[in-house]
């Protein structure tokens, strides 16, 4: 978890808001380290710090069940390389890898519901990591939307949990082909359906070995009288202990 | 109400699924010993060299075992295609396995071609000397008179190279015995022996591709690389190179139309061959010809795919061959992709503007320096060119827009 990031969301692993979805996208970089602070935030909300280089170990979280992994890569196999005729007929469709991903997903959060198991948690997150590589296994970006919308209704609306997604852009924003298959396309429709949204780009400048990019957050908040936008633009650092964010132009190589 | 934290992922570069194997557990098991290998000391994954020293320091000391380098060709599919027989070069004197897949040369042509080793260590290469800090005056005639204060200021090393040894050196004038190459068991695919039987169901990749990750599939099973056998047999590496994949030669249009129908195969295929290397103990070399993409997009969705991912530019053909600046190297390399396995910050080289040169008996990548520029016209040309070149797309802006801001 890094500290800096938290007081930015205004969240702490005690108290942090339900029902969010979150956002996390880059272009021409790479966000996977935003990817670590949720992981470690919401382990963390729960329980006590052990030390690590993040302060929580995954192995006992996995151990106590706290933390289910699904590893897309592994399952995967199966699929690619069909050992029989009739498998290969079966999961032809695109779309059957979302409806095992989405199954897979509501399995291991209604199972959780019903067990009681030693340790009592709390709402259910979601996190999942590369949405793009989805879009490269030739799912089309509708698919995609439509399965974060399911997530969103079943794991957000339902149950009260949050879900963090990372989605990776490559290229220009302004440039698109126009198709509807492209990650611009998915990027900008799971930006209209979350709440909080973190963008990581590099330097406009250039690449720089103190300053790695800059994060753009993002609250949308949806108050009666409409919608509110609030934006903040922040510099950050990724080091081996976490990442130190900082506002443009404050970096501690250049004060 | 008791629900756990649940969480869907494709294990990226950062969090391989080692944890499950025993590459983890050192403090309670013995280390496995293969040869040929080393542990980082940046994050214990284990290494193995690519055969090119220089290429080694560049992705933090070796290439690790599970993952996969991708390097774009340059326009001859010279220097890639040597970098690939090193790769398989330094796995023949390592005594690793290799698996050679190929859709344009007969992968036998490919072993022939290998370099012979210098096994006698007569090419011995020198550390490369620590900047030195010296805080007492140096030799008077080394003193500098004018520019005093950057005396002290360590020197520059042109030459990339880490301090201990690990690899070998190659002599390209020379191929390697066929003793020594025949001592290692060699598997091959090659595209027209296995005929493509045309199937009716729309499958995702397309026959050459699937046919290739089947076959390395049964390879890995067959052979003993798999991680969930049994630890008791001695282990070995497998060392998968795979020549210009997506090229026509693979029954692929990537490379012909900028819209092609198979879109999805490659990426499909870099996929399903990452899933196998990360249950497998093998390392991937891949060639794409980039040059004949034209999608950036999906250029970038490839990169991302692979592990590591470096590009090489010569300058054979181009007006930078003349280009007195360029005199003494052959191409560009521009690191596309290194990955953090087990830790958060990447580990990018410094510096953006490498260069390569192939000597008899070395590969040498080497920081591009520029001469003084003494004329006015020089130094235009040297820093658009650069700028143009040494675009990485990491963490960075696109260079050509960058610069725009730093006009002043």
């Amino acid at each position: 978890m890094f500290t800096e990031l938290s007081s930015i969301l205004n969240a702490t692993p005690d108290r942090f808001t339900q029902g969010e979805f979150i956002l996390v996208s880059d272009r021409q970089s790479d966000a996977s380290f935003l990817i670590h602070h949720f992981l470690s935030f919401y382990l963390r909300a729960h329980y006590s710090a052990i030390s690590q280089r993040l302060g929580v170990s995954l192995t006992q979280a996995r151990e106590k069940s706290q933390l289910i992994f699904l590893e897309g890569l592994k399952e995967s196999l199966s699929i690619l390389i069909p050992q029989t005729p009739q498998q290969e007929v079966k999961l032809c469709t695109s779309s059957e890898i979302l409806l095992l991903a989405y199954r897979g997903c509501m399995s291991m959060s209604s199972d959780g519901g019903g067990e009681e198991g030693v340790e009592e948690w709390g709402p259910p997150v979601l996190l999942v990591d590369d949405v793009s590589v989805l879009l490269s296994l030739g799912v089309s970006a509708g698919a995609v939307l439509d399965f974060s919308h399911y997530c969103r209704a079943t794991v957000c609306s339902q149950l009260q949990g949050n879900i963090v997604t990372l989605v990776r852009c490559h290229g220009e924003e302004a440039e698109d082909d126009g198709s509807d298959g492209g990650s611009e396309w998915l990027l900008k429709g799971l930006a209209h359906q979350c709440s909080l949204t973190l963008h990581v780009q590099g330097l406009p400048t250039g690449y720089c070995r103190d300053i790695h990019g800059q994060v753009e957050v993002c609250w949308r908040r949806r108050r009666g009288d409409g919608q509110h936008t609030q934006k903040k633009l922040f510099q950050y650092k990724v080091h081996n202990k976490g990442a130190s964010f900082f506002a443009p132009g404050t970096s501690s190589a250049v004060l | 109400m008791a629900a756990p934290v649940s969480s869907v992922g494709k294990p990226s570069a950062e969090r391989p699924p080692f944890s499950s194997t025993s590459f983890q557990k050192k403090t309670r098991s013995k280390l496995i010993s293969i040869p040929g290998t080393r542990p980082s000391v940046q994050n214990g994954q284990l290494l193995v060299s690519t055969g090119v020293t220089s290429l080694d320091y560049l992705l933090g000391g070796g290439l690790a075992v599970g993952t996969v380098l991708l390097i774009e060709e340059d326009r001859f599919d010279s220097y890639s295609r040597m970098i690939l027989k090193y790769f398989l070069a330094e796995g023949v004197v390592c005594r690793h396995e290799l698996f050679v897949a190929s859709a344009q040369d007969n992968p036998d042509d490919i072993l022939q071609e290998l370099p012979a080793p210098i096994l006698d260590d007569v090419a011995i290469h020198k550390p490369v000397e620590q900047p030195r800090l010296s805080c007492e005056p140096q030799d008077n005639l080394d003193a500098m008179k004018i520019a005093w204060r950057y005396q002290n200021l360590p020197k520059v090393q042109s030459a990339l190279a880490s301090s201990s040894r690990f690899g070998h050196y190659y002599d390209v004038s020379k191929t390697m015995e066929p003793e020594i190459r025949q001592a290692a068991k060699c598997h091959r695919f090659y595209l027209p022996e296995h005929p493509t039987q045309s199937s009716t169901t729309h499958s995702r990749m397309i026959e050459s591709y699937s046919a290739l990750l089947k076959s390395l599939q049964e390879v890995i099973h067959r052979e003993g690389f798999d991680l969930s056998t049994p630890m008791s047999m001695s282990r070995n590496i497998l060392r998968v190179g795979l020549h210009s994949l997506g090229s026509a030669l693979w029954n692929d249009d990537l490379s012909c139309h900028d819209d092609p129908m198979h879109s999805h195969a490659l990426t499909t295929f870099l996929y399903g061959l990452r899933a196998l290397l990360r249950s497998s103990l093998s390392v991937a070399v891949v060639t794409v010809p980039s040059h004949l993409i034209q999608d950036q997009a999906l250029m970038g969705n490839i990169t991302r795919l692979c592990d590591n991912a470096i590009a090489l530019e010569s300058f054979k053909g181009s007006e930078r061959e003349t280009n007195p600046l360029y005199k003494d190297y052959h191409g560009l390399l521009h690191v596309r992709q290194v990955p953090h396995l087990n830790c958060l910050a990447s580990q990018l080289p410094d510096h953006k503007d490498l260069a390569f040169k192939l000597k008899r008996k070395q590969f040498s990548i080497e920081r591009l320096h520029l001469p003084p520029d003494l004329s006015e016209t020089v130094s235009r040309v040297s820093r658009g060119e650069l700028a143009g070149a040494a675009a990485v797309a990491s963490a960075c802006g696109s260079g050509t827009s960058g610069n725009k801001h730093l006009d002043f």
